[in-house]
């Protein structure tokens, strides 16, 4: 039987993961939202509507999701961490109320303009809602990344008996790690969205839907894509510099540095061995690592030997973080081969709009795999310094946690099943619809709210 | 600026606040959830495109109260949820299955849909349980006896009753023609109920606990005190009333009931905040107990002051491009 820290730490891991897939879609696919309806407005083709309409659909239900995924993760500090927050809440409630009162309610409040209030305010109210929920989603990042980024590289507070207290509050929300998270966690938002409207169009295209609108949603999702996969490896990198840093240990684990040594060699493959202390099957670029994180080729590395007892799992770490880079020069690759063919032929050969196909979900993939080599990197901490993972676990019988995590799990799994089955589903209606519809013809119409009610 | 003592009063009158907004917020949408025909008929459309532009907004009360108790009173917010473990599980997830829920059955081919109208009821009825199960363990003081419990069921029937009230006030507002008159059956049913759960209420909370008892019965309090009863009772004297006469002409007045629902949920809620004072773990934490540090505070004040009018002002707005008769929800 799994004692409660392990299975409050399973349960956790599981509840953000899956709130995550869902915001890391919406946040820039509402950007994608704005700039269809903002064309519409200007060119009043309504290719623009067709695509916004086809779009929308699918961000209502993501957004369905991510919102009451997100109100299990607001219980889940006090059900499974209680010291969690009597320790730090002092900088940790601010930073998530701001995040409730300024973001929350912000996408909440236009969600329903957005969604359904197209005929009954003007086109530019809309658009303008829509774009406030575009800035919400964006600011909601901003905040609980300030938080999170907070945890990895505290900074602005002191301590007194014990519990943290908030002495800068500038200082606590732009802590050193901050800028690198919020630019990578929001191109990699930016990313996945692309993959998924790349992939979801291609499909109609494989399908046999030779509308315009796949067609024209399939070539700005590969604009976009080939235009940030750089950018993230770019950020990526600059992130990995700052980790050395402030987090020598969670690179060490992410290299599979065992011991400090100067010419580090950058592993493409190994097999971590923790009792060992060593790697088996090692396939490694002599002294890349060292080129890579300190721009020369005989840096040195600090090991995990110099962090004994006090570093994280090597093996998760280690792989995630490959799963991540592979995946985004995968991502690069694909974006800009695609996107030179279709610039050249116009349209995409049927194997390579399967791959995108393939691809759709390869946002999901790596961003999971981001977040837990920064999370996992960080054990045995939760706080840096502060506070261990160990000590904030709470001390319910693990009967109740295993209950709940079982139903959690359960829950994910339908979810997940409905949610790919209603996209593949929409997708495909979509083919069969007529090009345009009399609806996209006409612009949207100014209707005076009917006074039924009176008082 | 503010002294600790201040800013523990005016944080626990603001996640008061949130709670009571919530409760009449997303109580009259999950109403509307527990009330939801079975059978494949419009109304069941109607229903939903009532509450589909707002309920999104509604739930974010509850994030907003929640997040309230955790950053201003941090050890009564771990103290609640390790009381209130399972129960809390339970709402959490029919909250999860109403909301996709409410997506999906939009989305789905014509074949899911009544299942997913299955899920959004069952989802939306056992929300409203487990927040009158919470309400009522938190009443009793979290005691783990079998009046505690029976107490505790009682209450999760109560407030699933009350939102199936306000509910159905809310669709006689939003609806007309048939569907109206069944929600005029509807309001008079629950309202029944929601009035028999309230009186039990307050008969027992004074029995069990001495210290609400002392509050409302000593001398001169009492005579103040007692008008919020008083007018609570006069209040369904008023909604059976009109109940009876609607639907009238020109749909006149299809407003009261939902506005006599409101009211009555602020009394009940005034009375349970005006028992507790100062605790905020009844009998066992006071808000200046558990209160978060003066610095912290303060700085979500500022925002806190600077934002919650712009929230109302939006939410008004969005009241208002959704006046009316509901219409067909259409994704433009
Ligand atoms: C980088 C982005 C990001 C990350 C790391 C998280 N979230 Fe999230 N969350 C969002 C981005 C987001 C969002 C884009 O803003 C969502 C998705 C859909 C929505 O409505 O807002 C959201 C929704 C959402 C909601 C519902 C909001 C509503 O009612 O509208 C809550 C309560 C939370 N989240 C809470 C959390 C907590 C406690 C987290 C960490 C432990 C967390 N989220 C991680
Ligand atoms: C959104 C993407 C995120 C993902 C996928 C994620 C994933 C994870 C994982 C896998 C762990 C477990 C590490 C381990 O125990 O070995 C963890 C730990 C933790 N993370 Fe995150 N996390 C995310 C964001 C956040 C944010 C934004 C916060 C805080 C505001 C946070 C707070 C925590 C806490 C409190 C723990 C400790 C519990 C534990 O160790 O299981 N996480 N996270
Ligand atoms: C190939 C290029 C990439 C490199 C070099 C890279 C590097 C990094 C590094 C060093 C971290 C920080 C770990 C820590 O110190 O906490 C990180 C985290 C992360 N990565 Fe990447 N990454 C790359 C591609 C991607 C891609 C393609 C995605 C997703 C589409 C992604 C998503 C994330 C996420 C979500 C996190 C955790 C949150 C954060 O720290 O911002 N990364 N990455």
């Amino acid at each position: 039987m799994l004692e409660t820290l392990m299975l409050s730490r399973i349960q956790f891991a599981a509840n953000i993961s899956f709130h995550i897939l869902f915001p890391t879609i919406t946040i820039a696919l509402s950007w994608f939202l704005f700039y269809f309806k903002l064309r519409f407005d200007q060119t009043n083709d309504p290719i623009w509507m067709r695509a916004y309409r086809f779009w929308v659909k699918i961000f209502a239900l993501t957004f369905a999701i991510g919102v009451v995924t997100g109100i299990t993760m607001s219980f889940q500090f006090g059900t499974n961490w209680p010291k969690f927050m009597e320790t730090v809440g002092n900088i940790a409630g601010p930073l998530l109320g701001y995040e409730v009162l300024t973001a929350f309610f912000l996408e909440a409040g236009f969600l329903g303009i957005m969604l359904f209030g197209m005929n009954r305010v003007s086109a530019r109210v809309h658009t303008l809602s829509t774009l406030i929920v575009a800035f919400g989603t964006s600011l909601s990042s901003f905040w609980i990344l300030a938080l999170n980024s907070w945890m990895q590289t505290p900074q602005g507070h002191e301590m007194r008996n014990g519990v943290a207290f908030p002495v800068d509050w500038f200082a606590i929300i732009f802590n050193p790690s901050f800028p690198y998270k919020l630019s990578h966690m929001l191109v990699a938002s930016g990313l996945t969205a692309a993959f998924l409207v790349a992939g979801i169009s291609a499909y109609r295209l494989l399908k046999g839907d030779n509308k315009k609108a796949p067609q024209l949603t399939l070539k700005i999702a590969l604009t976009v894509a080939a235009v940030l996969a750089p950018v993230q490896i770019l950020l990526g990198d600059m992130h990995g510099l700052n980790t050395l840093e402030h987090q020598p240990q969670k690179i060490a684990a992410m290299e599979g540095i065992w011991h400090t040594e100067k010419g580090a060699p950058l592993l493409l493959f190994a097999l971590p061995d923790e009792a060992q202390k060593t790697n088996h099957f090692e396939i490694a670029v002599p002294k890349m690592a060292s080129f890579i994180l300190t721009h020369d080729f005989d840096g040195e590395i600090k090991g995990l030997n110099e962090f004994e007892g006090n570093h994280p799992p090597v093996a998760p770490v280690f792989f995630a973080f490959r799963i991540m880079v592979a995946l985004g020069l995968l991502m690069f690759i694909v974006a800009w081969f695609s996107r030179f063919q279709l610039w050249r032929k116009k349209q995409l050969p049927p194997w390579l709009l399967k791959v995108l196909v393939a691809m759709s979900f390869s946002g999901w993939v790596a961003t999971l795999a981001g977040w837990y080599v920064t999370e996992i990197g960080r054990q045995p901490w939760l706080v840096t310094g502060i506070l261990t993972v160990k000590d904030a676990a709470t001390d319910i019988a693990p009967a109740n946690v295993g209950i709940t995590l079982t139903l959690y799990l359960t829950l994910y799994v339908v979810i997940m099943v409905a949610y790919l089955h209603t996209l593949f589903t929409m997708a495909g209606r979509a083919i069969e619809i007529e090009e345009f519809s009399i609806d996209e013809q006409v612009k949207p119409v100014i209707h005076t709210p009917s006074k039924t009610i009176e008082g | 600026m503010f002294e600790e003592n201040t800013l523990a009063l005016i944080f626990v009158s603001l996640m008061g606040f949130s709670i009571l907004l919530y409760a009449i917020l997303d109580g009259y949408d999950l109403g509307v959830g527990i009330m939801l025909p079975l059978d494949q008929t419009d109304n069941a459309d109607t229903m939903i495109a009532s509450i589909g532009p707002f309920w999104d907004a509604n739930e974010t009360w509850l994030v907003l109260a929640i997040g309230l108790l955790l950053i201003a009173f941090p050890a009564a917010h771990s103290y609640i949820f390790k009381e209130l473990y399972l129960p809390t599980a339970v709402l959490l997830i029919s909250l999860v299955l109403r909301g996709v829920a409410f997506d999906f059955r939009a989305k789905a081919a014509f074949g899911h849909k009544p299942t997913w109208n299955k899920v959004f009821k069952t989802g939306s009825l056992l929300a409203s349980l487990s927040q009158g199960y919470m309400l009522g363990m938190y009443v009793m003081g979290f005691e783990s006896t079998v009046a505690a419990y029976f107490f505790s069921v009682l209450s999760a029937f109560g407030v699933a009753a009350a939102y199936s009230y306000i509910g159905a006030c809310w669709l006689i507002m939003k609806t007309e023609g048939e569907l109206q008159i069944q929600a005029v059956a509807w309001a008079k049913k629950s309202g029944l109920i929601c009035f028999i759960g309230i009186i039990a209420v307050s008969f027992v909370n004074p029995l069990i606990n001495p210290g609400v008892y002392e509050k409302w019965f000593t001398w001169p309090n009492t005579l103040l005190v007692l008008t919020l009863p008083i007018i609570c009772f006069a209040l369904f004297i008023f909604s059976l009333i009109q109940l009876k006469q609607l639907p009238k002409m020109n749909d006149k007045g299809c407003w009261r009931p939902f506005v006599a629902a409101v009211i009555i949920f602020t009394l009940c809620f005034f009375g349970l905040a005006f028992s507790f004072f100062p605790y905020i773990v009844p009998n066992k934490l006071t808000i200046w107990e558990t209160a978060a540090a003066p610095e912290s505070l303060s700085f979500l004040l500022w925002g806190t002051l600077i934002v919650v009018p712009v929230i109302f002002s939006y939410t008004a707005f969005s009241y208002r491009v959704f006046w009316g008769k509901v219409r067909e929800l259409r994704y433009y």
